[in-house]
């Protein structure tokens, strides 16, 4: 097999160390993310999911521990450009139309107008947003602003997706439509993705991998392989052996939840 | 950034809408100014009835209605179109806006000045904690001692190194006009959320990017509130940098001029202050017109 595309090898993470209110976000975490997998972290408020997302992203640097991306540094991964990070919030520039801000990355790695708004385009058509190229963020509902965010993240073709509960703020209907759209995405593409929820149905429904967290500190408890057939349709969500990994996850995030007072 | 997870609103049409919104716009202004005229004449009537106290008691009006401490709105209007003294031909309205575009030339230089001190001071202060820290209270010392004593300093001083009058007028503008700048642009470039640094960030933009493409952009609507503020402050610095710099022209000596000559004809003095408000609108009216122009097109390197 290839080498990983995220190698992450016992990473701590504290922070304020030192402080009185020094806090361990994640403890001994070791993992690795082979190329075109998607994986999700899941797991209760406070298991550092998101603070292993950032690790990963270097938005910030390990205690301790090495986390190479594309094998490189994280850090050197990042100023090669070679990840794209989604947020709950779709963050969008609201002085910028659509096409601006989806034109935002290859502005800001040097690519010439012309060719940048040719791929802003090509990126709105993945996403099927084509015809709302020239309305502001503030005239689109939060699923299509969502699904900006995504093609804003595509635009520069990075090896790898970071998305931290990028549906979470939308309702169930819509989520359910960008799971499908997000699923197409992924195999067209063959990207790797490392995705932050805490809904079990979705991460069940869209990895290959489930990893189950623990809080306070954050501790790997258990990865679940997903091993429903692909493509993954409306109906893989009647699908027994679905309802069979929901209840694994299920069973992984209870023998954390207990110290919850 | 608000307005993240909104429905899809409906287009504003722009045909219709600025049209009516104007007209309404108007309207509110004329109604308001209807009533204080009302107010203005009311209170004339109450005190010419009561003389001089407030009514079913003994205690004295704070200012008397009489026509030398309150002259009739018309006969304002009248004397703005009268001659601006005896035997003089030219009128006291045209003379009085002669005076009010010499003084709105010093506040605009002042302005234009002080607004850039103001957003470069507040850019450092964004970049640098240490700065901020270290010359903030300086800026803030700047604001609180009164303007009336730094005015003639300023004045002297310019005499002294040999630089035209209107300089240390337009000075004086500059010295009123950083300081909300300053403020606002640093708010504002440190408005943008957490996420939206971390998006740049996870681009790996220059700090320069960083400043122009994200947080300029974002704290535009902060500078145009500040710039508004400032216009009005401009225009007030340079009418009170006027009395101590001798200049002959300028709203500062019409009013200085004008506050000689009250007891026999307060309606002068009215008339330039009426004027003088009337600069400070336009100016601020130019700065919306601006903002109109800049922030709804997104510019701005955005």
């Amino acid at each position: 097999m290839a080498e990983s595309m995220v190698s992450i090898d016992g990473v701590h993470m504290v922070f304020n160390q030192g402080g009185a209110d020094e806090v361990t976000a994640l403890s001994g975490i070791d993992l690795e993310i082979a190329p075109g997998d998607f994986v999700s972290l899941i797991g209760p408020s406070g298991c550092g999911k998101s603070t292993l997302l950032r690790l990963i992203g270097d938005l910030l640097s390990p205690t301790s521990g090495t986390v190479t991306v594309n094998g490189k540094p994280a850090s050197r991964a990042r100023l090669d450009r070679d990840y794209a990070m989604v947020f709950q919030q779709a963050t969008l520039l609201e002085w910028r139309k659509v096409i601006r801000n989806v034109e935002l990355p290859l502005e800001i790695m040097g690519m010439d107008p012309r060719a940048r708004r040719a791929k802003a385009r090509e990126m709105l058509d993945l996403v099927e947003l084509g015809g709302f190229a020239d309305h502001y963020p503030w005239q689109l509902s939060g699923g299509m602003q969502q699904r900006v965010a995504i093609a804003r993240a595509l635009s520069f073709d990075p090896a790898l997706l970071l998305m931290d509960e990028p549906f979470g703020a939308l309702d169930e209907m819509t989520r359910e439509r960008l799971q499908m759209e997000l699923m197409r995405i992924w195999q067209r593409t063959g990207k790797t993705i490392v995705f932050v929820t805490h809904s079990i149905p979705e991460a069940v429904f869209l990895s290959t991998r489930v990893v189950v967290m623990s809080p306070r500190p954050g501790r790997i408890v258990e990865t679940i392989d997903i091993d429903l057939p692909r493509p993954r349709t409306f109906d893989t969500r009647e699908d027994p052996r679905f309802f069979e990994l929901l209840t694994q996850v299920r069973e992984a995030l209870r023998g954390v939840e207990v110290e919850v007072p | 950034m608000q307005d993240q997870v909104a429905i899809a609103r409906p287009l504003p049409g722009p045909a219709l809408r600025p049209p009516i919104a104007n007209l309404r716009k108007g309207f509110a202004f004329l109604l308001v100014l209807a009533c204080v005229v009302a107010a203005w004449e009311g209170y004339k009537l109450m005190a010419g009835a009561t003389g001089g106290r407030v009514p079913f008691t003994d205690v004295a009006l704070p200012v008397r209605g009489d026509d030398k401490s309150m002259p009739h709105v018309w006969d304002i209007l009248a004397a703005l179109f009268s001659p601006r003294q005896r035997g003089s031909d030219e009128l006291l309205f045209p003379f009085l806006l002669k005076n009010a575009l010499f003084t709105w030339r010093e506040a605009a230089t002042g302005f234009l000045g002080g607004s850039t001190l103001g957003f470069l001071l507040g850019v450092a202060f964004a970049r640098s904690k240490l700065l901020e820290r270290g010359l903030m209270p300086y800026v803030v010392i700047s604001q609180t001692v009164p303007l009336i004593a730094i005015a003639p300093m300023v004045v002297i001083w310019g005499s002294a190194v040999g630089w035209p009058a209107w300089v240390s007028v337009s000075l004086i503008a500059a010295y009123l006009t950083f300081f909300p700048v300053t403020i606002n642009t640093l708010r504002g470039l440190l408005s943008p959320p957490a996420t939206a640094t971390e998006l740049m960030r996870s681009y790996a933009a220059t700090p320069s990017q960083m400043l122009w493409k994200l947080q300029v952009p974002a704290a535009l609507p902060y500078v145009f509130t500040a710039l508004k503020v400032s216009a009005t402050a401009s225009v007030i610095g340079a009418i009170i940098g006027e009395l101590p710099a001798g200049l002959n022209e300028g709203l500062g000596r019409s009013l200085l001029t004008f506050s000689y000559y009250y007891i026999s004809g307060p309606e002068k003095l009215y008339g330039a202050i009426l004027v003088s408000a009337l600069l400070g609108i336009a100016f601020v009216g130019l700065v919306s017109g601006v903002e109109r122009l800049v922030v709804r097109r997104g510019g701005a390197g955005g």
